[in-house]
């Protein structure tokens, strides 16, 4: 500690450059948390208690694929199974095709059964859906975004299904709007539309008595494993087999079907810190270079030339530290934007941001290599000469 | 031989420059005793500050005996050449050479570091070399805030803090005026009178080398003459 004041001033020799090079390294690892935190959350799907009772059955091959509507009075059947629902992907946007809206058709009374107690809806809301069949019930969020009224119609795109008539257009009227009870899960259903799968299903030009995917709730989720298992069975060998899967695991592979996001995240934060070796390395170096006689005058004092090294691997360490404990701090605060801005089936944890601290000791040790063993190795006479 | 702090015999040295090799320093003997004020001089490049570097073990001879303050230095490794450095000798340079971004008591503390004085300690160490040398009241001031007089008692401060046996001085008038260096010498006089200190002080100046007890002629790697003043 007693070299703490010494690296500290030497630090910022050159106020400029050291901020500027702090905010390049924040930026990286600003970068380096939110993505980490992402990839975090994909390979610890099994995060948090939530859900634990659901299971989800999809085709086995892929979850594009479709399931016999049939199958929903075997899956009934199984032991253990409290609820059957199903649900199939619309895929909706309003007007353009950023607008995304997580539009499900579903069975009223099976789905809302299967989700008892997650919903907040009115029960003036929810008779007016039931006994609407073109009717839509809206989360409160999506309702404020676009700014729908009850009583409205809303057309939405669907990039899959076309009606009878060949138009991919379907027009809802909203009778009602929900909200959700866990307010963790406010983020994932904000752009949720739930109409009804009757309607869809006569409406629809093909795939009709098919259904994208059934949707249990366990009476014991210790054995939700056992039970998926039992319900796969059922259907093994046919021509549509199954795949059971806690609804976790689900909403990730939901999600991986964009690409490999392991790798995607590897490969950009791989770029940016090879970019910032270059840069901090050539500003450590450019540092010690500068301070070649000051260096030397060291050493004249009597530091060895160990300790000269360790003073500069400080400098380097102490920079990487700073910046990083700060991007990794602000990554922290704006994990929620980004769970808000697409990411809401997530969940983020700070625990992610945990070997940022390894990659920044890593990455001041990279930097601060060169130029520490160059002042290491410093020749004192040479040095107060000022030659390099 | 007791009171004898430098001695060297026979030393050498030889500098390797790319194919060129360039011998600055012939069989060299030389005794300086305790407590005396040397100046050494001669024309530039005669070796002054080689034998300047040998003395204050920045650089090691290459052949001959160096015996400073009762060490070998030619036989000791570079740690060991660390260590002998921050006990026994305080370096005082032409340029100063004090860290810009210290205050004048940080650069003052900056040898105490080595040692396992508490910070409250060092902080005491360095007021007081200050106030020796007379700039007490700039400690807090930075090189840059301070004159080329003032930087240089600060230089002096940093090199008597850890209370060395030898003062080895490398043009310490060189980059200053005539009252300033006169001032300068004044306060290397009064070390080497009132405290004891042994200095070794090399310079082109003859009104400086006057400040000294005893004058050293070199010229081309060897002593020329000897003159007691």
């Amino acid at each position: 500690m007693k070299y703490f004041p010494l690296i500290w001033a030497t630090l910022w020799r050159r106020k400029t450059r050291t901020i500027l090079t702090l905010l390049s390294i924040v930026v990286a690892f600003l970068l380096f948390g939110v993505l980490e935190t992402v990839d975090y959350a994909f390979a610890h799907p099994g995060a948090g208690g939530a859900g634990a009772d659901k299971l989800i059955t999809t085709n086995k091959y892929s979850i594009t694929l479709s399931l016999p509507f049939s199958y929903t009075q075997q899956i009934r059947t199984v032991p253990g199974v409290a609820a059957v629902t199903w649900i199939s992907w619309f895929g909706a946007y309003y007007q353009e095709s950023k607008n995304f809206v997580f539009a499900l058709p579903i069975d009223t009374e099976s789905y809302f059964q299967l989700h008892q107690d997650e919903f907040i809806v009115s029960d003036a809301d929810m008779h007016a859906f039931e006994t609407t069949r073109t009717g839509a019930l809206v989360n409160t969020a999506l309702m404020q975004k676009f700014g729908w009224k009850v009583g409205g119609k809303v057309p939405l795109h669907s990039t899959i299904w076309t009606q009878k008539n060949g138009a991919l257009d379907w027009t809802f009227d909203i009778v009602g709007t929900f909200s959700v009870k866990d307010k963790t899960q406010q983020g994932a259903q904000s752009s949720t539309l739930l109409f009804h799968y009757e309607m869809f299903d006569e409406g629809r030009s093909f795939g009709k008595g098919n259904v994208g995917w059934f949707e249990e709730r366990v009476s014991d989720p210790l054995q939700s494993a056992a039970i998926g298992s039992r319900i796969d069975s059922l259907f093994a060998n046919s021509s549509n087999e199954t795949k059971t899967q806690p609804a976790k695991d689900f909403a990730l592979a939901f999600i991986k079907q964009l690409g490999d996001i392991g790798f995607i995240i590897r490969a950009i934060l791989g770029a940016v810190f090879f970019t910032l070796l270059f840069l901090t390395g050539n500003t450590m170096m450019q540092s010690v270079r500068e301070r070649i006689p000051e260096l030397a005058v060291l050493k004249t004092l009597g530091f060895s030339n160990p300790q000269v090294l360790g003073l500069v691997l400080s400098e380097s360490l102490l920079l990487c530290l700073l910046a990083a404990v700060a991007g990794l701090a602000l990554s922290y605060t704006v994990l929620p934007i980004v769970k808000e801005a697409g990411l809401q089936g997530l969940e983020l944890s700070a625990a992610a941001l945990a070997p940022g601290i390894g990659v920044a000791v890593l990455l001041s040790l990279i930097v601060g290599l060169p130029p520490a063993l160059r002042a290491m190795r410093l020749n004192i006479v040479d040095g107060l000469a000022g030659k390099r | 031989m007791s009171d004898v702090i430098v001695s060297l015999r026979h030393v050498a040295k030889r500098y390797v420059r790319g194919k060129q090799s360039v011998e600055v320093l012939h069989d060299l003997s030389l005794d300086i005793a305790k407590g005396e004020f040397v100046a050494l001089m001669g024309p530039s490049g005669s070796g002054k500050t080689t034998l300047l570097n040998l003395i204050g073990g920045l650089d090691t001879p290459t052949s001959g005996e160096i015996n400073v303050a009762g060490q070998r230095l030619d036989r000791l490794k570079a740690g060991a050449l660390s260590r002998w450095r921050a006990n026994h000798v305080g370096f005082v340079f032409q340029f100063y050479n004090l860290m810009p971004m210290l205050s004048a008591q940080r650069n003052v503390e900056l040898p105490l570091l080595l040692t396992k004085l508490s910070s409250g300690q060092r902080k005491t160490n360095a007021l007081a070399a200050l106030t020796l040398v007379g700039i007490a009241d700039r400690a807090k001031h930075k090189p840059n805030e301070l004159s080329g007089g003032q930087a240089q008692r600060v230089a002096i401060a940093r090199a008597l803090v850890a209370d060395p046996t030898l003062l080895v001085c490398d043009e310490p008038t060189g980059d200053l005026d005539r009252k300033s260096a006169d001032d300068v010498l004044r306060l290397l006089q009064e070390l080497n009178r009132d405290y004891g200190k042994s200095i070794i002080m090399v310079t082109h100046d003859p009104k400086a080398a006057e400040f000294a007890g005893r004058q050293l002629h070199m010229d081309k790697g060897a002593l020329l003459e000897s003159v007691t003043t």
